[in-house]
């Protein structure tokens, strides 16, 4: 019975956490990995991509508040994505256009893309906190848990509660089907494998007629999308705040390298890596071993390895141990 | 001789900005920015050697800047002997012994062979060694963070003169960049930016959330100046007189004469570190510099040590970093770490260099005021450009209104469109390396 109650407090104190934390990393992985393989750039303006497309969700979402749609026990944010999604790909194809397609011409340095897309990311920093303001936004709505904890506790008669927030349900859900929708895109339509012959290699991708154009175009709006999607599903989970996203690109980056970049099963693997880890690291585990230990081994202090303000490090320093240990990446494959 | 003429003119333009700024506005503004710009020379400086010397992408400046302002506390401020006798001998045990644990681990790396027992001996000397710190050191902080938290509850520094601190910064970020650089160098350039980016962001959450170090989130205030403050100045019948006797007013002649002060100080390290990159970039060592970053196998075929170079050139960019961090934290004299932000202190200083041009000094000079000045005017000017976009809207327009609240995030608008700007239309940057 302690077990089975240590483990229900880990679930909903830890676990539920770090598998939507995680998916939200994935999501926003998967678009750099996209990006860096086809693009063949590191984009420093992803997070703020994710802000710039979540922002456009808010927007659209508060607007339909106004006129007084909702869905249910849902967030209206949902309903509002396809358009939100819309409105980012729209912006992404305009910056390609406008900023790096010379680059590409050129087929200028990667570096010097790199420094590009500081350029882009200070203009998407800038337009979202003209738009938005630089504080926290909500936007959530409908109800907060599929299950409340006394609900759980009823009905299962365990002493430890188990809530499932609406966010993470949506968070799991959403970002299963999104990555279903996209491994079938790359590995089974005839645009998918293009666009990875061309990220293989892009000039013999080219003599067998693939048009750079059209898969740069199609990456974008993948990249617009999932940007979208992760950042919405991370806004509906915690909240909005244009500075926050752009911190998250340390633990994409992270889960991206430490997956392997371009590898998307790989990144996956790592967004779940770097999130379990971080969430682990700075849990307080007093309560889990409370239930656990016996009796003269019961913990007196609150067992948190690190203070939760050090989460960075976790991930950062899981990121160094693979660089050093394995640059491929722990799922890449060994290309040189 | 073109090339000297057009240096000349771009630099007069950054002097005519800053004294338009004087006649237009007032000389209290210009002089900030001057002792800003100044600052942002320095770290522009810095990032220049890193990146145009060597071609390394640092984007964690922010980290560098943040430790020269650390030393600037740990020289400057008097120690709090409460504190050490709390709690201050615990802690440096603890300091050691965390380092003693992760040489340890390092040394078990480095001599046994590759074996599962390697594996087993380091994550038990880590774990172990973890929870051995985390012994010692846990009540050394609760003790010291205990001392009369709401004014010091820190350790404290040293109480020697605040213009130590300037070299002492340096050398933190030296220290700094050399273990960072002994584990991320030689990483690809994009893997090494994620890297330093990282590092940047430990280095701040540790000066935030180490309160016993430099009280974290509470800030530092009232670091010791190297000038006199405002108030002597106007008590002093000397200065006062001279004041009067100039037909100006002392309380606002005692604010230009300290700021002036600072120019006066920040200048001369600005001069002696132009002259040391200028003869360093023109010198032997400065020629193989630009060969490895050019071809960095041709170079390794001619017997250079790359990996030896670039961490030398690493250490040395972020010592300057280090030393304009702790110029800046003793102009502001108060330790703030919520306002060290990545867009302002690393991006920032790249949009500075890569304007000024990649590689040459004087441009990374002329970078950081140019950018430093539009950085402060585009607010005012943004706000203005607003309210002309949005009269045709009424006075009480909601859109407006919010608008005009935000207009200050047009700087950050305005600083991407110049870094792209200029990449495209002049990417060797203003006074291209010769």
């Amino acid at each position: 019975m302690d077990f089975l109650n240590a483990i229900i407090a880990l679930s909903n104190f830890a676990l539920l956490p770090a598998i939507a934390y995680g998916s939200q990393l994935a999501l926003g992985a998967l678009g750099v990995t996209m990006i860096y393989g086809i693009l063949r750039f590191s984009n420093f303006a992803h997070g703020d991509t994710m802000a710039f497309g979540t922002m456009c969700v808010i927007l659209i979402t508060w607007y339909m508040q106004s006129l007084g749609i909702d869905f249910g026990p849902l967030p209206t944010a949902l309903l509002a994505l396809p358009f939100g999604i819309l409105c980012c790909i729209a912006f992404l194809l305009l910056v390609d256009r406008a900023v790096y397609r010379f680059y590409r011409a050129q087929k200028a340095n990667p570096v010097i893309l790199m420094i590009v897309s500081m350029g882009v990311m200070f203009i998407l920093h800038g337009l979202v906190r003209l738009i938005l303001g630089p504080g926290d936004q909500r936007f959530d709505d409908g109800s907060r848990f599929v299950m409340t904890a006394r609900e759980f506790k009823q009905w299962t008669g365990f002493s430890e509660g188990l809530a499932v927030k609406t966010s993470h349900g949506i968070t799991i859900l959403t970002a299963i089907a999104v990555v279903a929708a996209l491994l079938w895109f790359l590995n089974k339509t005839r645009t998918g494998k293009s666009m990875r012959a061309y990220s293989d290699n892009e000039d013999l991708a080219l003599l067998s007629g693939v048009s750079p154009d059209r898969v740069v175009a199609i990456t974008w709006i993948i990249v617009a999308a999932l940007a979208t999607i992760a950042g919405t599903l991370y806004g509906l989970d915690k909240s909005y705040k244009p500075f926050t996203y752009f911190s998250l690109l340390l633990p994409i980056f992270a889960s991206a390298i430490v997956g392997g970049l371009g590898n998307p099963l790989g990144v996956i693997a790592g967004g779940f890596v770097i999130a379990f880890s971080e969430i682990f690291v700075t849990y307080a585990w007093k309560k889990v071993l409370g239930y656990i230990l016996p009796e003269y081994l019961k913990p007196e202090g609150l067992v948190q390895l690190l203070s939760t303000d050090y989460k960075f490090a976790v991930s950062f320093l899981i990121l160094l141990a693979v660089l050093l240990l394995r640059p491929t990446g722990l799922f890449g494959e060994n290309r040189s | 001789m073109k090339d000297r003429i057009r240096t000349i003119l771009l630099f007069a333009l950054a002097a005519a900005l800053i004294v338009g700024t004087g006649f237009l506005q007032s000389w209290n503004t210009a002089l900030i920015i001057l002792n800003m710009g100044l600052i942002s020379a320095v770290m522009s400086l810095g990032v220049n050697m890193q990146w145009g010397y060597a071609g390394l992408f640092n984007v964690g400046i922010l980290g560098f800047v943040a430790l020269g302002g650390l030393a600037t506390v740990l020289i400057a401020m008097p120690p709090t002997t409460a504190a050490w006798s709390a709690g201050g001998a615990r802690v440096i045990a603890g300091l050691v012994c965390g380092a003693v644990v992760v040489a340890a681990v390092i040394a078990v790396f480095r001599h046994m062979k590759r074996s599962k027992w390697r594996a087993l001996i380091a994550s038990v000397l880590l774990v172990g060694g973890f929870f051995l710190y985390r012994g010692i050191f846990d009540p050394g902080v609760e003790a010291v963070e205990a001392v009369n938290p709401a004014i010091s509850g820190y350790l404290g520094g040293f109480g020697l003169p605040v213009l130590l601190a300037w070299p002492a910064g340096g050398l933190l970020a030296a220290g700094a960049a050399w273990i960072i650089g002994k584990s991320a160098l030689g990483l690809r350039s994009d893997y090494l930016a994620i890297a330093t980016l990282g590092i940047a962001e430990i280095i701040l959450a540790i000066i935030k959330n180490e309160d016993w170090l430099a009280r974290g989130v509470k800030n530092v205030i009232g670091i010791p100046r190297p000038v006199p403050y405002e108030i002597d100045l106007q008590n002093t019948p000397y200065f006062a007189e001279k004041a009067i006797s100039l037909g100006m007013d002392p309380v606002t002649t005692s604010s230009l004469f300290v700021k002036l002060s600072y120019s006066l100080l920040f200048s001369i390290v600005l001069v002696f570190i132009v002259v040391l990159s200028q003869l360093s970039l023109n010198s032997p060592w400065g020629r193989m510099m630009r060969a490895i970053r050019d071809n960095e196998t041709a170079a390794s075929a001619m017997g250079k040590d790359i990996t030896a170079r670039h961490l030398q050139i690493f250490i040395l960019g972020s010592a300057v970093c280090g030393i304009a961090g702790a110029m800046m934290t003793t102009l502001d004299s108060q330790l703030t770490p919520t306002s060290y932000q990545p867009l302002r202190f690393t991006f920032l200083i790249w949009v500075m260099v890569i304007v000024g041009g990649s590689g040459s000094n004087l441009g990374a000079v002329l970078g950081g005021f140019l950018i430093w000045f539009l950085w402060v005017q585009v607010e005012p000017a943004g706000l203005w450009l607003i309210r002309i976009i949005t009269s045709p809207l009424a006075e009480d327009n909601a859109l407006r209104a919010h608008l005009i609240e935000n207009a200050a995030h047009m700087r950050l608008l305005t600083m991407g469109l110049i870094l792209i700007l200029m990449l495209r239309l002049s990417p060797k940057g203003l006074i291209p390396e010769k």
